[in-house]
């Protein structure tokens, strides 16, 4: 059963007193599921409904227009690469062909080791730092090839 | 030339309470509620000619003005943080760097405006920005700075943080309103203007980070000390992010005014490995691309705008004469196809249009024809649609064929 902890249920109740709406939450509550549970399925859409006393089919929509929500498991270490103009004038597709011939997947795809998936993102917001990416939640900035090495390296 | 929103970035622990405080920090909000009424405040801020720094330009203190004083309902002020045009990644650095700054421009806002409480809408990859914050919010909790009685007087203020999910269209004024009453980020029909009707149907302010950043230096030395700086109706100083083919890319607080080239060649150190500029971008991917000859237009809204093109967020992005116009014009209608909300018809449909086409002939595949479809298909996206990203995809993508048609001629059949 997916169920947030004790201290996560306070948290919610902390986050619901901030605004004068039932639904207002929702966005931060979706965060909290996909921190906690890696990822939204039927079950945790009940289950947020439920906690959020927004009707399912609401949570649902509301989950999927965002891009940030995962509908799927994704690998251990979620790259996710910036296509966007500042990254790509700073050399952002060479970074993408090397990690997809590297790991040997395509963008979308995760390594059957289940540790790398790879995905394309629009701007990160680090522009002057291009190329950039995200792993999970963390920034990595002024990429290069020997630096992409490096930072696989160290993610087991 | 005095920084304004950026001078406490290069300070040890900048983002500490101590350390703004130590800077004659928290004195302009303390100058609001000992001495000014409200109205004094927004006529000060309209005295300053500030204009919003999120991309539209629109005059700060006018947009104050347009709340009723009186409200039977409550009032809001949502702080756009949702940077997420393209080439624009300044108010990054005023969220991480210096969030007291912008804390301080958010209790001024409030008292004039009226509003109890405010909340700061964080796009949801900026996730060290929204620690941050949250943990400058809570210094302000501790030391009464936010709460009832802020700074011991009469006035109640609340400020909390809300994370975005990734959606660029939040960035829009009712975008962001939908997305912080917890729905799809879907734009709002106007009228009623949010200042009317906006976040849980009340009056609602939206103003972007750096907007509200110059407010507690326009307190503290007065609109007229603001609007002497840059140029007549485009006062001040803004944070610049210089990004592509350039040397030293970063972002830099300039005043308005400033040239392209001054920007380009002595600020940043030139294009990138000595080459030759083809063209720039002034305001973030949705301003139309200037070329190469037009390096002398002054970096502000109103000659950007005569210029045909936009200052938007001043996100300025320099290409060199290396790219390839056809693949960054394929790029720029890839974002929007995407990031089209899906609900007007001429947007959802053309983004798409527009981006199959620029991906065609980029990649050879295309035909003459196909260049004035997309030039065709643009001129139905623009004035007809809920929000404006139908135009910011049809703006920039109406330029790179006419300043660089030669280059989609020859990849097409």
């Amino acid at each position: 059963m997916k169920k947030f902890s004790e201290e996560k249920l306070k948290e919610v109740e902390r986050l619901k007193a901030r605004y004068p709406e039932r639904q207002a939450p929702l966005l931060m509550i979706l965060h909290m599921a996909c921190d906690e549970f890696g990822y939204l399925d039927d079950e945790a859409y009940s289950y947020i409904s439920e906690l959020s006393g927004v009707p399912k089919s609401k949570v649902y929509s509301v989950a999927t227009f965002y891009s940030m929500y995962n509908q799927k498991p994704y690998g251990r270490y979620h790259l996710q690469l910036c296509k966007n103009v500042s990254c790509m004038l700073a050399g952002a597709d060479d970074i993408v062909k090397y990690i997809c011939d590297k790991l040997n997947i395509s963008p979308g795809e995760t390594t059957p080791d289940n540790r790398f998936t790879l995905s394309l993102v629009e701007c990160l917001g680090s522009c002057g730092k291009a190329p950039a990416m995200i792993i999970n939640k963390e920034y990595y900035e002024n990429l290069d090839i020997e630096k992409v090495d490096k930072i696989l390296a160290g993610l087991k | 030339m005095e920084l304004i929103v950026s001078k406490n970035f290069n300070k040890k622990d900048s983002y500490k309470l101590e350390t703004y405080l130590a800077g004659g920090g928290y004195e302009a909000i303390k100058k609001c509620l000992d001495s000014m009424k409200p109205a004094d405040v927004i006529e000060e801020v309209k005295k300053s000619g500030l204009r919003g720094r999120g991309g539209a330009g629109f005059p700060t203190g006018m947009k104050w003005s347009f709340v009723p004083k009186e409200s039977s309902v409550p009032k809001y002020l949502a702080v756009n943080a949702d940077e997420g045009e393209p080439g624009t990644f300044k108010d990054r650095l005023v969220l991480e760097l210096d969030p007291h700054l912008l804390l301080e421009g958010i209790m001024i806002a409030s008292y004039a405006v009226g509003i109890g409480t405010a909340y700061i809408y964080i796009r949801g990859e900026y996730k060290k920005a929204f620690d941050t914050v949250r943990n400058a919010i809570e210094e302000c909790y501790q030391k009464g700075f936010l709460g009832e009685n802020i700074f011991g007087k009469n006035y109640k203020l609340d400020i909390h943080v809300h994370a975005g999910a990734g959606a660029y269209i939040c960035g829009e004024e009712t975008g962001l309103i939908e997305s912080l009453e917890g729905r799809r980020g879907q734009p709002r029909l106007k009228p009623p203007f949010p200042a009317i009707s906006g976040l849980f149907m009340g009056p609602t302010v939206i103003n972007n980070v750096e907007t509200l950043a110059f407010v507690p230096s326009i307190i503290n030395k007065g609109g007229e000390w603001f609007a002497s700086i840059g140029t007549p109706k485009n006062s001040g100083t803004r944070l610049f992010g210089v990004s592509g083919s350039v040397e030293k890319p970063g972002v830099y607080e300039l005043e308005l005014g400033i040239t392209a080239r001054k920007l380009i060649y002595e600020i940043c150190g030139g294009v990138k490995n000595g080459k030759k500029l083809k063209g720039f971008i002034p305001g973030g991917l949705s301003a139309p691309i200037m070329t190469a000859e037009e390096l002398d237009v002054p970096l502000d809204f109103d000659s950007l705008a005569k210029a045909g093109s936009m200052a938007g967020s001043g996100g300025v992005i320099v290409i060199d004469e290396s790219a390839d116009i056809p693949k960054i014009a394929a790029r720029t209608a890839d974002f929007y196809a995407h990031e089209s909300c899906g609900q007007c018809t001429q947007c959802r449909e053309g983004t798409r249009w527009v981006s199959q086409l620029f991906n065609k002939i980029y990649q050879g595949r295309g035909q003459k024809k196909d260049i004035d479809l997309i030039l065709d298909v643009c001129s139905n996206m623009m004035g007809q649609t809920i929000c404006v990203l139908s135009d910011a995809c049809a703006m920039p993508s109406i330029a790179f064929i006419k300043k660089f048609r030669h280059e989609f001629e020859a990849l097409v059949k």
